[in-house]
């Protein structure tokens, strides 16, 4: 029992990590554009099935280098020519623009890869356990987890000491105003979204290397990043990566007790956090 | 009250042709089934734009309380009674509850955060209806029951074999659910919605409980949304987890721009329009789903007032 309720602990630990890696790119998007990115877990998919086909090429750790950049591109095109042009229009219209992108992009990563489940080939090194006592701690979760420890921490450096983190900073608070000021806002929003997009690319190499490649692995992993923004708060985001955790481990140790409640139970969890602190766990009152 | 004809030329056009579909639309090269899918789409993009183009709050998430009156309405068909009416009854009142529930908790948020709770919230009866295979079916549908006849004392009218009587069926119910939802924008409360809409700030001022007003609104919205699940359900003798699923709130909510939020009939236009156009593309294509997103950029790119939206335009140069 003991070694179940670890194994929950540390699969939630990773699973929320992927969840938060995830959310905290939506998260930057929501904040500094209004716009809710349905299509991230299009771009997620992306990054998945890129580095798959790169792989016999430049190998797992070019894919795992490339198909992230390469996924961080096709978002800066698409923020570009698409999404900036419904900026300063009704929320409503980002919505419908990006949920046409998320049927558009599921649709066309089925066609080209196709709609059966493909295997990601991990190095085998990193496959075997680590010791036997717990055979779980694959060498490559411990990777995946150091990884994403390693990018959150370097997003949070960027937006905490280097000038344009805080001028994305800023311009969450009042875009106007950073524009009047003399920032290029376009180009702020644009590399912004970039950002965001990379992570997502970047979740979807590792989620493939977990999960293996379906063209709905994007889709079925973007409402847990939506509640993990809910309950950690949006704005802020540590809140978004304490949010991801959070809901991971609380879905994987609730698989142990009762595994028909698996997902409910993030719902619950969101639902007593807009009853008792509708801003979210770690998010300012007032923004919404 | 006098009877305006101009006024009332939209809604002679709109009942003329509901009412005569079943005459001609097996000329128009289409079936009856596609005309009461139609009814019942429109049905739920008009519950929604209730909400969205009437009170102006963005809900993503009104696919749940479509799926929960489906699931209502085929549960008690299979479990608990062979009558279409107590199916109806049952569906409606659980999109209702749950609605009436999940609202104070959403009511206080706005814009784009107000969509991605509810979208979320939706979930939560997608992920009951999927894993509780032992009532629902699970990933399958709930399979193994059929609308009945509808029995008025000894009349007997047989809704269960014959397509068209199906579909005035749903006509009548359609009217009737429209007849309120006009009626009650008519009414004050529906101009204070619509205040709200136009400046939050000022009607808050006014002394007048937006947040009240605003959770009134989405009840309502979602049982005519449930209303449309129900008949939804009834029309394919089937319900399956799909019908809510998150992606089906987007469907609703295009429909309503595709046809015109700001206009009462607007969403019936785009029901018509895109259960057409999913009809069509899906018998051309298997692709067509990359077709449906490529409607979505194209509406809102090009079209964002929506096809009333842009005759009335004309009208008005």
């Amino acid at each position: 029992m003991t070694q179940l309720l670890l194994l929950a602990v540390i699969n939630g630990l990773i699973v929320g990590a992927f969840y938060a890696l995830m959310a905290i790119g939506l998260s930057l998007i929501m904040s500094l554009s209004d716009v809710i990115n349905f299509a991230h877990g299009g771009f997620l998919a992306v990054g998945a099935y890129l580095a798959y086909s790169m792989a016999p090429y430049l190998g797992f750790w070019g894919g795992l280098i490339v198909a992230p950049i390469l996924t961080a591109l096709l978002g800066l095109l698409v923020e570009r020519f698409l999404i900036s042009r419904v900026y300063g229009r009704d929320p409503l219209y980002s919505l419908l623009l990006t949920f046409g992108l998320a049927f558009i992009f599921e649709d066309v990563t089925r066609y080209i890869w196709g709609a059966q489940s493909l295997p990601y080939q991990v190095p085998g090194w990193l496959m075997a356990p680590l010791s036997l006592d717990l055979f779980f701690l694959t060498g490559y979760r411990v990777f995946m987890i150091a990884l994403i420890v390693l990018v959150v921490g370097a997003l949070f450096w960027v937006m905490t000491r280097t000038r344009l983190g805080l001028r994305i900073r800023a311009g969450t608070l009042d875009l106007e105003t950073v524009s009047v000021l003399g920032v290029n806002v376009r180009v702020l929003r644009n590399l912004n979204f970039g950002i965001g997009i990379f992570l997502a690319g970047l979740a979807g190499v590792l989620a493939a290397g977990q999960l293996g490649l379906t063209p709905t692995i994007g889709s079925s992993l973007i409402m847990q990043s939506f509640v993990a923004i809910i309950i950690g708060g949006l704005g802020s985001l540590t809140g978004t990566l304490l949010g991801g955790l959070l809901i991971g481990l609380a879905m994987n140790v609730t698989a142990v007790f009762l595994p028909s409640a698996t997902e409910a139970v993030i719902y619950v969890m969101m639902a007593l956090v807009l009853l008792v602190r509708p801003q979210g766990l770690l998010g300012e009152e007032g923004r919404f | 009250m006098t009877f305006d004809v101009k006024k009332q030329t939209p809604n002679i056009i709109v009942w003329v042709i509901l009412l005569t579909l079943p005459l001609w639309i097996e000329h128009a090269g289409s079936y009856i089934q596609l005309g009461t899918q139609v009814v019942v789409m429109a049905l739920g993009a008009m519950a929604l734009n209730f909400l969205l183009g009437y009170t102006g709050v963005l809900s993503f998430g009104h696919a749940a309380y479509f799926g929960l009156g489906a699931y209502g309405a085929g549960l008690t068909l299979r479990y608990l009674a062979p009558s279409t009416g107590s199916a109806v009854v049952v569906g409606v009142i659980a999109g209702m509850v749950a609605a009436a529930v999940i609202g104070p908790l959403i009511v206080r948020l706005r814009g784009v955060y107000f969509a991605m709770v509810t979208i979320a919230f939706g979930q939560v009866f997608y992920f009951v209806a999927f894993r509780w295979n032992a009532v629902t079916g699970g990933d399958d549908g709930l399979t193994n029951w059929k609308r009945q006849p509808l029995h008025f004392g000894p009349v007997t009218f047989d809704i269960q074999s014959n397509a068209t009587n199906f579909y005035f069926f749903v006509l009548a119910i359609f009217a009737l659910a429209v007849a309120v939802m006009a009626f009650l924008l008519r009414s004050p409360f529906g101009r204070t919605l619509i205040a709200i809409r136009e400046n939050e700030r000022r009607t808050r001022f006014m002394g007048i409980n937006v947040n009240l007003h605003i959770w009134l609104s989405w009840m309502i919205s979602c049982t005519f949304m449930a209303l449309a699940g129900t008949l939804y359900a009834l029309l394919n003798n089937f319900v399956d987890p799909r019908a809510l699923f998150w992606t089906q709130s987007g469907t609703f909510v295009i429909i309503c721009v595709m046809g015109g939020m700001r206009s009462f009939w607007g969403p019936l236009v785009g029901a018509a329009i895109f259960v057409w156009l999913q009809d069509y593309l899906s018998s051309l294509t298997p692709n067509w789903q990359s077709f449906v997103g490529l409607v979505f950029v194209a509406v809102v790119l090009f079209f964002p007032r929506g096809v009333l939206g842009i005759l009335r335009r004309r009208a008005l140069e």
